[in-house]
């Protein structure tokens, strides 16, 4: 109907007043920009390079893809079929806003077992919509606005933004090269100020493939408890650790009530698109997040529930088998980086290699988006995972082996041509 | 088991033609060690024998394939081991299990046509002293072989780029 009204002349219009029109009585409100209505805070969030990098790989033919951040692994077919099998049973209803009790009970055993971490299952998990809600209202839930969060970087990209949109102030602490990306004591001590309200982890990291190592984990405590700080611990990389074990940061001495430990079945069970994680910490701290989640979501699909129960529960076979596989992959590109002149740090967890490319005269996205157009491998420039990112790139060896060979042969090439 | 040990029996399981600098560098160890492995596993037995997963058909090569199942009688002093060894030195006979259950025996047998398949069985299998009975059902379509699915459909496409 709108469309039509360009070609009646404006005449036949009567104007009822300076902003709405009527024709035959038919009201005509006028246009508006609607970008006006954006909140300030979020056109106060840093928007992300890799945006660029969707529009720059669509179209190109041949690409080889290191750029995913999720397992190349379908979700094991017993856990698919559990769902199936939930669905055919007509289970689609809303749960519990905790989540079912049987999944909360089975990571209370999971958890009990790995570590010997206590979560009573009624008062102490969340189940939530992956990891990335259970850190948006883990973060909602703790920070008042003003107060300061020690983010540390490289990280996962989703810190920072849920920190501002939670009226927060990120502040940056940087992990580097030297100490292999893990977090020492000694580097976060500068950073807390009397407005620091709470420290962002993530180990096995995201881009840098870190891991913690328990004596600097020791120090970190100490110092969380002489500051009294909180701290949202995203271990959703766990059950990816290749060398050493891992520790959760909750299982350090006196560290269970200052902690929500994020995880979820994303990466360990290759579940990313069934989008299911959980929280565990104090009853204060979970009824908290749930106070926010029962409004934002409810609850999470209950499919995926019914999913996540059957990984717990029968998963670890397959599990470790991916695990294994990634393992060997992780060598592969390791020794493969290293081929090629590009010094790469062991990555001790995750499924990301980090390599240095500081020394070939490209900043990481020039570097990245030459490589995709010249060489067509997608690869992540590591400054969006923070500053301290510049100088790298990440490489994901969730990918298969046939893709991985093929990745660095032509990345060979490329720093050939460069260094030429 | 050795974690090594397991990573190289897991690769060559997926694709016995790996070689073993490759397998070195999917497992950090040296392609010496590799070989040394490698070997002691062929040496005790470990590892069996390398072989090929062939889809005869799309080289027009129209093989039939029956699962028989066969109830015997034991004689004295006798376990399964002497009817199973008379009946796995036939090269038809592709593979041969003792089974629980109604049957005592299941074997495959491939052949060039159904007669020539339902001829061996026939002359070959039903007429021996311990054979009480044969049960003969004709494989139509095979779907996965040793953990290999012959015909896979479409792989679902992921994001190229993702966090």
């Amino acid at each position: 109907m709108r469309d039509n009204l360009n070609l009646i002349p404006l005449s036949r219009f009567i104007f009822h007043s300076t902003h709405i029109a009527y024709y035959r009585g038919v009201c005509l409100r006028p246009a508006c920009d609607p970008s006006k209505f954006v909140s300030e805070a979020v056109k106060s969030i840093p928007s992300s390079g890799i945006r660029r990098f969707f529009d720059l790989v669509s179209g190109l033919e041949d690409v080889v893809s290191l750029g995913v951040g999720e397992p190349d692994f379908i979700t094991p077919w017993h856990i698919r079929e559990m769902c199936i099998h939930s669905l055919e049973k007509g289970q689609t209803s809303y749960t519990s806003n905790y989540g079912l009790p049987e999944l909360r009970e089975e990571l209370t055993r999971t958890y009990y077992r790995r570590y010997g971490l206590d979560y009573n299952p009624a008062s102490e998990i969340l189940i939530t919509t992956g990891v990335s809600e259970a850190l948006d209202i883990a973060i909602r839930a703790v920070v008042n606005p003003g107060d300061e969060v020690i983010v540390v970087q490289p990280s996962y990209v989703a810190y920072v933004p849920s920190v501002i949109l939670a009226g927060g102030k990120p502040i940056i602490v940087s992990t580097h090269r030297d100490d292999d990306f893990s977090l020492t004591a000694e580097a976060l001590k500068p950073a807390i100020t009397s407005k620091t309200k709470a420290i962002v982890l993530n180990f096995p990291n995201n881009p840098t493939g870190a891991i913690m190592q328990e004596e600097g984990m020791e120090d970190i405590a100490d110092l969380v408890v002489e500051n009294d700080l909180f701290v949202i611990s995203d271990e959703v990389y766990e059950c990816l650790t290749y060398e050493g074990t891992h520790i959760p940061f909750s299982s350090l001495e006196g560290m269970k009530d200052r902690t929500v430990m994020l995880n979820g079945f994303s990466k360990a069970y290759a579940m990313t698109g069934l989008r299911l994680g959980f929280a565990m910490g104090a009853p204060d701290i979970i009824h908290s997040m749930m106070m926010i989640h029962q409004y934002c979501m409810l609850c999470a699909p209950i499919t995926a529930q019914v999913g996540a129960i059957e990984a717990l529960r029968n998963g670890k076979g397959e599990m470790e088998r991916m695990v294994r596989e990634y393992d060997r992959r992780r060598h592969f590109i390791i020794k493969g980086f290293n081929g090629i002149g590009l010094e790469c740090c062991n990555p001790k967890g995750a499924f990301y290699a980090f390599p240095y490319i500081g020394d070939m005269g490209l900043s990481s996205s020039d570097f990245a988006e030459r490589l995709l157009n010249e060489k067509k491998v997608v690869t992540i420039p590591g400054d969006v995972f923070g500053e301290a990112g510049e100088g790298f790139l990440r490489c994901a060896y969730a990918a298969s082996l046939d893709d991985i060979k093929k990745a660095i042969e032509r990345m060979g090439d490329f720093v050939d041509n460069l260094k030429q | 088991m050795d974690e090594m040990i397991q990573h190289i029996l897991e690769i060559l399981e997926n694709d016995a033609r790996t070689s073993p600098e490759e397998i070195a560098a999917l497992t950090g160890m040296s392609a010496q060690d590799v070989s040394q492995a490698i070997a002691k596993l062929e040496e005790t037995g470990v590892i069996r024998h390398y072989k090929t997963i062939v889809d005869w058909d799309l080289v027009g090569e129209n093989y039939v394939y029956a699962v028989i199942e066969l109830k015997v009688t034991l004689e004295r002093n006798q376990g399964y081991q002497v009817i199973a060894e008379r009946i796995y030195k036939f090269p038809e006979v592709r593979s041969v299990r003792l089974l629980s259950g109604d049957y005592d025996i299941s074997l495959t047998v491939r052949g060039k046509s159904m007669k020539d398949v339902a001829f061996f069985v026939a002359e070959k299998i039903a007429t021996l002293d311990q054979v009480q009975s044969t049960s003969t059902r004709f494989v139509l379509k095979t779907y996965k072989e040793d953990g290999v699915i012959l015909h896979e459909p479409e792989s679902i496409q992921r994001l190229p780029v993702s966090f």
